[in-house]
C-alpha cells in the first residue's frame, strides 16, 4: 500500500524548482508557479516529534492537524513523520490523545 | 433571418442564450434587471440549459462567474453602476486569472444623487481592470456585441474578459428591431469554449491565483498587456468574420460616418452616436462638412485608427457622457494622449454631455457644430472643456 | 418618420401599447422604435410612452418633443397634463373618453387637425372585465390614423398576450376600431 499523503513518494523525488529566465518561459496564466516540495523546512526545527507506536491507536488526529502537512500514514497503518518538512511546531504532540508523540530537543 | 422587436436588455439576454452560456450568476439592479429576468425565464421554460446562480451581491456574482469560468464553463453576468462598482475587486481577479467572462453593463449614473439614467462613468471607472470594453450604439449592437465578445475573449491569444456596454433606458428599455441569426449559424461562428486551463482537471491539479513575488509579478502584467495588444487584431478579425457571416461588419474598432472629406468630426461612444449620425445628415444639408467617429472598443484602445482619422481632419469634438473629476472627459483625455507623440494635431474640444441621462438632441449637436466651426476658423480654442448643457 | 406619444397612468399599459404599436408597424415592414419616458413609474401616476415609425432605420435616440400623434389612455389626464404639448401642425389626438367632441376640445390647449374619440374604458370593462385600455385604444389608433391596419394590431396583440387573453384583447381592439368616431377639425 502506498502512502496516503500524496505530497510524498515519487513526487518528492521528482520535484524541481521552476525558474523562468525570460518572459517567454512564463506560463500565460499565474497557475501553480512551483512546489513547496523542494522547500525542505525541516532545518527550521529545534524540537523533533517522535512517535511511539506502542501507544499509537491509529486515530490519525495528528495527521489531520499537521499544518505542513508532513505526517503520513504508512502501509501498516501507523503514522510517520517526514522530517524533511516537519518544522517541529509540536501541534501533533499536543493533540495526540494517547501521548504517543513526544517532542525532544534535536541534536544538530 | 428572423427579426424581433426587443428591448436592449432582451437583446442581451437572447445573445447570452444564443451564445450557449453555461453559467449565469447575477444580482438584480435597475436598469439591468430585465436581462437576468429574461434569462431566468428561458431556463424556467426549458428553452436554455444554463446553471443560474442566485447570489447575495454583485461582488459574489463576479466571484461565482470566476469560479465557473476557471472550471471551464462559459460564464455571463450583467450589472449597472453601483453594482459594477461593488464588483471592482473581482474584475481585476477575472482578468488576472485570464478568464473570458462576458458581462453586460447597462451604463447608469453613479450616486449620489441617486439616478438610474444613462452615464458612462460607471464603466469607464473600470477601465484599468484589464477588461475589454465594447460600447453599443443600438440594440442590434448589444446583441452582436455579446456574441463577438465571447469569441474575442475566448481566443487562444487573448483570454481576457469583455464588458459589453449599453445605455440605461435609451437602449435597455427601448424596443427596436434586432436581427437574430439561426442558432446553427451562431454555433458555426461561436463553437464551444476551449479553456486555457481548467480547475476540474483532477489528474493535473493546480492552483489559480498563486502568489507571485516581485521576481515574477511583473512578467504576468506584461503578458496581459500583450494579450490586450493581440486582442486588437483578434477584434478586427472577429468583426470581419461576423460581417461575412451575418452581414454586419465590425472590423473597424472606430466606426466612421461621412468622415472621408470632413473638416471636423464628432467623436463619442454608445447610443448618443445614433443621434449624432442623424445630426451629421442635417448639418451636411446645411453646408457643414462634418462626420462622426464612433469608438466601439474603448479597451483595447484603437490608437492606430484614431491616428489615421486625426491626420485628415482639422478638428475633433469629443462628446463625453462621463467625467473624470479633477481632469476632463475620459475619452477626450485618452484621445489627446494617443495623438501627443504623433504629427496629427487637430484642434480638439471636449463637450461634456448627457450626464445622468440628460437628453442630447439633434439641435444640441447643431449648436456644438456651430461652436466647432468658429473655433476652427479662428484657429484656437475658446475653452478646452465645455459643460454644454449647464443652466446658466 | 411618424412620432407618437402615449399618455396613461401607471398600470393602464401605456408602455405596452407603445410596444404593441411598434410590433404592428414592424409586421407591415416598417422600422420601429418604442420606449417609455425614462422616469420612475408607479401605479396610478401619469406616465408617457413613445413610438417612432419610419420607412428607414431609426438612429435617433432622443425623447419625442414634437409628436405627430398623441394618444390619451385616461380621460382624467386632460385635466392635469398638457397632452398637446409640442403637437405638430396637422397632428392627431386620440382620446379614451365618454365625453363629446366639444367637451374634449375645451380641455385641449392646442387644436389638432383630427380628434378621435372612443369609450375604451367601457369596451375594456365589457370584454376584458378590467379597465386596462391599452389594447382597445390601439383599435382607435388604427381607425383614426390608418398608419397600421387593424389586422396588424390584432396580430401584434396576440403575439404579446398568448391564448384567451390575446383573443380577448384583440377583440377589444376590433370593437374600438368599429366604435371610434373621428372628427376632422
Amino acid at each position: 500500500m502506498n502512502a496516503l499523503n500524496t505530497l510524498f513518494g515519487e513526487k518528492k523525488v521528482k520535484a524541481k524548482k521552476l525558474v523562468f529566465n525570460s518572459v517567454d518561459e512564463y506560463p500565460e496564466v499565474p497557475l501553480t508557479l512551483g512546489t513547496t516540495l523542494i522547500n525542505f523546512t525541516g532545518d527550521w526545527r529545534t524540537f523533533i516529534p517522535v512517535v511511539d507506536e506502542a501507544k499509537c491507536v491509529k486515530c490519525y488526529i495528528c495527521w489531520k492537524f499537521c499544518p505542513e502537512p508532513s505526517i503520513y500514514i504508512k502501509g501498516d497503518g501507523y503514522v510517520a513523520i517526514d522530517y524533511d518538512y516537519c518544522k517541529g511546531c509540536g501541534i501533533c504532540a499536543n493533540e495526540c490523545p494517547t501521548k504517543a508523540i513526544t517532542m525532544v530537543r534535536e541534536e544538530k | 433571418m428572423p427579426k424581433k422587436v426587443v428591448s436592449g436588455n432582451y437583446a442581451a439576454a437572447y445573445a447570452a442564450k444564443h451564445a450557449r452560456v453555461e453559467v449565469v450568476a447575477a444580482y438584480p439592479i435597475t436598469p439591468q434587471t430585465s436581462i437576468i429576468e429574461k434569462i431566468a425565464e428561458f431556463i424556467a421554460n426549458g428553452e436554455a440549459e444554463i446553471q443560474y446562480v442566485p447570489v447575495e451581491s454583485e461582488h459574489s456574482a463576479m466571484a461565482a462567474c470566476i469560479g465557473a469560468s476557471a472550471a471551464g464553463a462559459r460564464a455571463f453576468t450583467a450589472t449597472s453602476a453601483q453594482g459594477l462598482a461593488l464588483m471592482h475587486e473581482m474584475l481585476h481577479w477575472a482578468s488576472g486569472a485570464r478568464l473570458p467572462i462576458v458581462m453586460v453593463d447597462v451604463n447608469r449614473a453613479m450616486a449620489p444623487p441617486w439616478s438610474v439614467w444613462d452615464d458612462q462613468t460607471d464603466s469607464l471607472a473600470q477601465r484599468d481592470t484589464g477588461w475589454m470594453q465594447f460600447y453599443a450604439e443600438n440594440n442590434q449592437e448589444v446583441y452582436d456585441g455579446v456574441l463577438m465578445a465571447f469569441k474575442v475573449a475566448e481566443h487562444r491569444k487573448v483570454n481576457l474578459p469583455v464588458m459589453v456596454i449599453e445605455s440605461a433606458f435609451i437602449l435597455s428599455h427601448t424596443y427596436d428591431i434586432v436581427d437574430m441569426p439561426p442558432q446553427e449559424e451562431i454555433d458555426g461562428f461561436l463553437p464551444p469554449r476551449e479553456p486555457l486551463y481548467t480547475l476540474t482537471d483532477f489528474d493535473n491539479p493546480t492552483a489559480v491565483g498563486a502568489l507571485a513575488t516581485p521576481a515574477d509579478y511583473y512578467e504576468f502584467r506584461y503578458k496581459i498587456a500583450m494579450a490586450m495588444e493581440e486582442a486588437k487584431k483578434v477584434i478586427r478579425e472577429v468583426g470581419k468574420e461576423f460581417g461575412e457571416r451575418f452581414g454586419r461588419d465590425y472590423s473597424q474598432m472606430i466606426e466612421l460616418y461621412k468622415a472621408d472629406d470632413a473638416d471636423f468630426i464628432f467623436m463619442g461612444m454608445g447610443s448618443l452616436m445614433g443621434t449624432v449620425k442623424e445630426a451629421v445628415d442635417v448639418l451636411r444639408k446645411e453646408g457643414y462638412k462634418v462626420g462622426a467617429a464612433k469608438v466601439r472598443w474603448f479597451r483595447p484602445f484603437p490608437r492606430e485608427e484614431l491616428y489615421e482619422l486625426a491626420k485628415n481632419v482639422e478638428g475633433i469634438a469629443v462628446l463625453d457622457r462621463n467625467f473624470s473629476f479633477g481632469q476632463e472627459g475620459i475619452l477626450f483625455n485618452e484621445a489627446k494622449g494617443v495623438l501627443y507623440n504623433t504629427d496629427a494635431k487637430p484642434i480638439m474640444k471636449n463637450y461634456i454631455v448627457g450626464l445622468g441621462g440628460r437628453d442630447l438632441t439633434v439641435s444640441d449637436i447643431r449648436a456644438i457644430a456651430r461652436n466647432m466651426k468658429e473655433i476652427i476658423e479662428r484657429g484656437r480654442l475658446d475653452r478646452e472643456v465645455e459643460w454644454y448643457h449647464l443652466k446658466r | 418618420m411618424i412620432e407618437v406619444r402615449f399618455h396613461g397612468r401607471g398600470g393602464q399599459g401605456a408602455v405596452t401599447a407603445a410596444n404593441i404599436l411598434a410590433e404592428a408597424a414592424f409586421l407591415e415592414g416598417k422600422y420601429v422604435q418604442a420606449f417609455p419616458f425614462f422616469g420612475v413609474e408607479r401605479r396610478g401616476a401619469p406616465v408617457t410612452a413613445f413610438t417612432r415609425i419610419d420607412e428607414k432605420p431609426i438612429r435617433i435616440k432622443t425623447q419625442i418633443y414634437e409628436p405627430d400623434i398623441v394618444v390619451v389612455l385616461d380621460p382624467s389626464l386632460l385635466e392635469t397634463v398638457d397632452v398637446t404639448a409640442g403637437l405638430k401642425e396637422g397632428g392627431i389626438v386620440i382620446v379614451n373618453t365618454e365625453k363629446s367632441r366639444d367637451e374634449v376640445l375645451a380641455k385641449l390647449k392646442k387644436k389638432p387637425a383630427k380628434l378621435a374619440l372612443v369609450d375604451a374604458t367601457g369596451i375594456a370593462l365589457e370584454i376584458l372585465g378590467l379597465p386596462i385600455t391599452n389594447t382597445s385604444i390601439l383599435g382607435a389608433f388604427a381607425k383614426a390614423t390608418g398608419i397600421v391596419k387593424i389586422e396588424s394590431v390584432e396580430t401584434a396583440i396576440k403575439e404579446t398576450f398568448s391564448g384567451e387573453l390575446g383573443e380577448k384583447n384583440a377583440k377589444a381592439a376590433r370593437e374600438a376600431f368599429e366604435k371610434t368616431v373621428v372628427h376632422e377639425l
